[in-house]
């Protein structure tokens, strides 16, 4: 069983979702689903500690030796995404099941549990894999389950956004598509540790040259970088809410990690920085997705819309520590990646729970919330302060490994706008504390009640972890750091 | 150069083509239609990329040493299965867009949306 873990961890949700469809009860179905994360999540677990120990895991698929057959391929880097992207699901699902009989059709629940795991096998498979085209199909499965449950949104807007987001993530995952076969044509293999070996012979032609800029693009599409990011905000705005907050931890963070696997593991550090300015070019448009989405966040009257931007600028701080290319600004990448996804998760699992209590998340219908759902508020002002970096909170650990990083390389004015990003996430933010504590509510007849304690319960579970891994950091900064560290050895 | 990557400059036109229908078209079914074009290029690619001179279709038989690589056929396969998906999904959305906004236009239904928004603003305003 042990030996097995590896691909455990992508079966065991990928079957799970038509024996939901067997199951066919709204609530029966959702305990499953929740079983099933929870089952995937104490894999993952298993997973990381083995791998923290005893270092990387190869498991071959059938039995069939690499690189002839498909490998899947568990090293820190893998672990510490699996850890992260099980763990969300499992705190979403709790909350799953309220939040979803007021948003979506009781005929259709069955059907967005199946969504939601078949999202999950995607995101799993992408991530433990060590074959490339494997990226590829568990990538298309993650996408279209995404475009199908964005879908399910209850205003119309959603089908809109799902119908953009669907073009756009093909155009993206077709792209990554050509960079594999072409990558395929020059060295005859699909493993990406086989391609790691065979590329630097033939790195100086152009076809490989081509290849790194296609997959490159790709990948940038899905990450949402700037200037690629048009898709997300309404897809994240108009999804169910449990959705969003899924996705909004878990969705970019993978993207990022396929990044971070292509240029240092498959094409190796030196080709990838000095064939094109990638540098330059990440830290300069890093740097301009953080400005004008935090800008624009501040202008948003749908306080979903606002957080969506958020989360576009929050990238940006990972796309420019990625950009330094040093263990320390990998460190602070991987580590922001854990914290992005803990701190979203709170707040957009925190505006389900107004969703459900009020009916939607219009900047006024915050008015005078902080004394009608304290809880649920305070939920949101604590991730607030974790996205702005006060310290201890999760925030401030990525946005102090990110600066050291910085100034450890001596990019002072980087550093310095880095904190400005910061001032602007301070505005955008105070614009939700600020309705919701200071202002009256619209209509003083309308009783709102705190949310329920499905949804509490999982907030606050994110909430003190983002204020516990904002205190104790050993976890997140020792596997991180580990993960960095061998990420530079093995790249040539 | 021109008879020998024959396979290569298609590759390239119907790259382009799909790629300009998604752009330039307002319709959302040819938005599909210029994303499928996209695709089969990038099978033509693959496939050109599997064939070997003199090699036949990769089944084993007697007598036969030279086939062409299978590999890229099942790549393609699984790629083609992935691209039917989309194309469903994508016509199931713009069926259920027809039925909300009752047109299949980008500019109508942006149009809509923003009227919408205007006449939400302006009830704000107004309240």
């Amino acid at each position: 069983m042990i030996a097995h873990l590896p691909i455990l961890q992508v079966i065991i949700p990928l079957l799970a979702a038509p024996i939901c469809l067997l199951l066919n009860r709204s609530k029966l179905v959702w305990l499953f689903t929740l079983l099933v994360s929870a089952l995937a999540f104490s894999i993952s677990i298993l997973l990381l500690q083995q791998v923290m120990s005893s270092g990387v895991i190869s498991y071959e698929l059938g039995g069939w030796q690499a690189p002839w057959g498909i490998e899947y391929r568990i090293d820190n880097l893998n672990a510490f995404l699996l850890l992260i992207i099980s763990g969300i699901s499992t705190v979403v699902l709790v909350a799953a099941q309220t939040s979803i009989e007021k948003e979506i059709p009781k005929d259709k629940h069955v059907y967005f549990y199946v969504l939601y795991l078949l999202s999950l096998t995607g995101m799993m498979g992408i991530v433990a894999t060590g074959d490339a085209f494997n990226v590829f199909v568990f990538l298309e499965i993650s996408s279209l389950s995404a475009y199908a449950l964005i879908a399910m949104g209850n205003k119309r807007q959603a089908l809109w956004a799902s119908y953009q987001y669907l073009i756009m993530g093909t155009i993206g995952a077709t792209f990554i598509l050509i960079g594999i076969g072409l990558m395929y044509q020059m060295t005859g293999t699909l493993n990406m540790e086989d391609l790691s070996q065979r590329l630097p012979e033939v790195a100086q032609t152009r076809t490989v040259f081509v290849s790194f800029v296609f997959v490159i693009v790709g990948v940038c599409l899905k990450l949402a970088m700037f200037p690629l990011h048009l898709w997300l905000p309404n897809a994240y705005a108009y999804a169910p809410s449990i959705v969003t907050a899924f996705f909004a931890a878990t969705a970019t963070k993978v993207a990022v990690y396929l990044l971070i696997r292509f240029t240092f593991s498959v094409f190796g550090l030196s080709f990838s920085f000095t064939t094109i300015p990638l540098q330059t070019l990440f830290m300069a448009l890093g740097l301009i997705g953080i400005f004008v989405a935090s800008t624009t966040a501040i202008y948003q009257s749908n306080v979903k819309h606002l957080f969506a931007y958020s989360s576009i600028a929050q990238i940006g701080y990972m796309i420019v520590g990625f950009s330094l290319s040093t263990v320390a600004g990998l460190t602070a990448t991987l580590l922001h990646m854990f914290n992005h996804a803990l701190m979203k998760g709170a707040i957009f699992l925190a505006l389900a729970a107004v969703v459900y209590r009020v009916g939607n998340v219009e900047l006024k219908s915050f008015r005078g919330l902080g004394r009608q759902m304290p809880l649920t508020m305070a939920a949101i002002v604590i991730g607030g302060l974790s996205l702005i970096g006060v310290p201890l909170t999760v925030g401030f650990v990525s946005k102090w490994y990110l600066l050291t990083a910085l100034v450890e390389q001596g990019w002072w004015p980087i550093a310095v706008l880095i904190l400005l990003g910061s001032m602007l996430a301070v505005v955008y933010v105070w614009r939700v504390i600020e309705v919701a504590y200071f202002k009256e509510p619209l209509d003083p007849n309308i009783k709102v009640k705190e949310a329920p304690m499905s949804f509490l319960i999982p907030i606050w579970t994110l909430v003190i972890a983002n204020i516990y891994f904002g205190i104790d950091t050993r976890l997140s900064v020792q596997v991180a750091e580990a993960a960095a560290q061998s990420l530079f050895g093995v790249s040539p | 150069m021109l008879i020998g990557l024959f396979n290569d400059w298609i590759v390239v036109v119907l790259m382009m083509i799909g790629l300009y229908i998604v752009i330039a078209h307002g319709n959302l079914i040819k938005k599909l239609i210029g994303l499928t074009i996209f695709q089969t290029s990038v099978f033509i690619f693959y496939i050109s990329m599997a064939k070997i001179d003199g090699g036949t279709a990769p089944i084993l038989a007697d007598g036969i040493t030279q086939y062409s690589n299978p590999l890229p056929h099942v790549l393609i396969l699984t790629a083609i299965v992935v691209g039917i998906a989309t194309t469903a999904l994508g016509l199931s959305l713009v069926v259920r867009i027809k039925e909300s906004y009752n047109s299949i236009e980008e500019e109508e239904i942006q149009q809509q949306d923003n009227d919408e928004q205007l006449s939400m603003n302006k009830a704000e305003e107004t309240a």
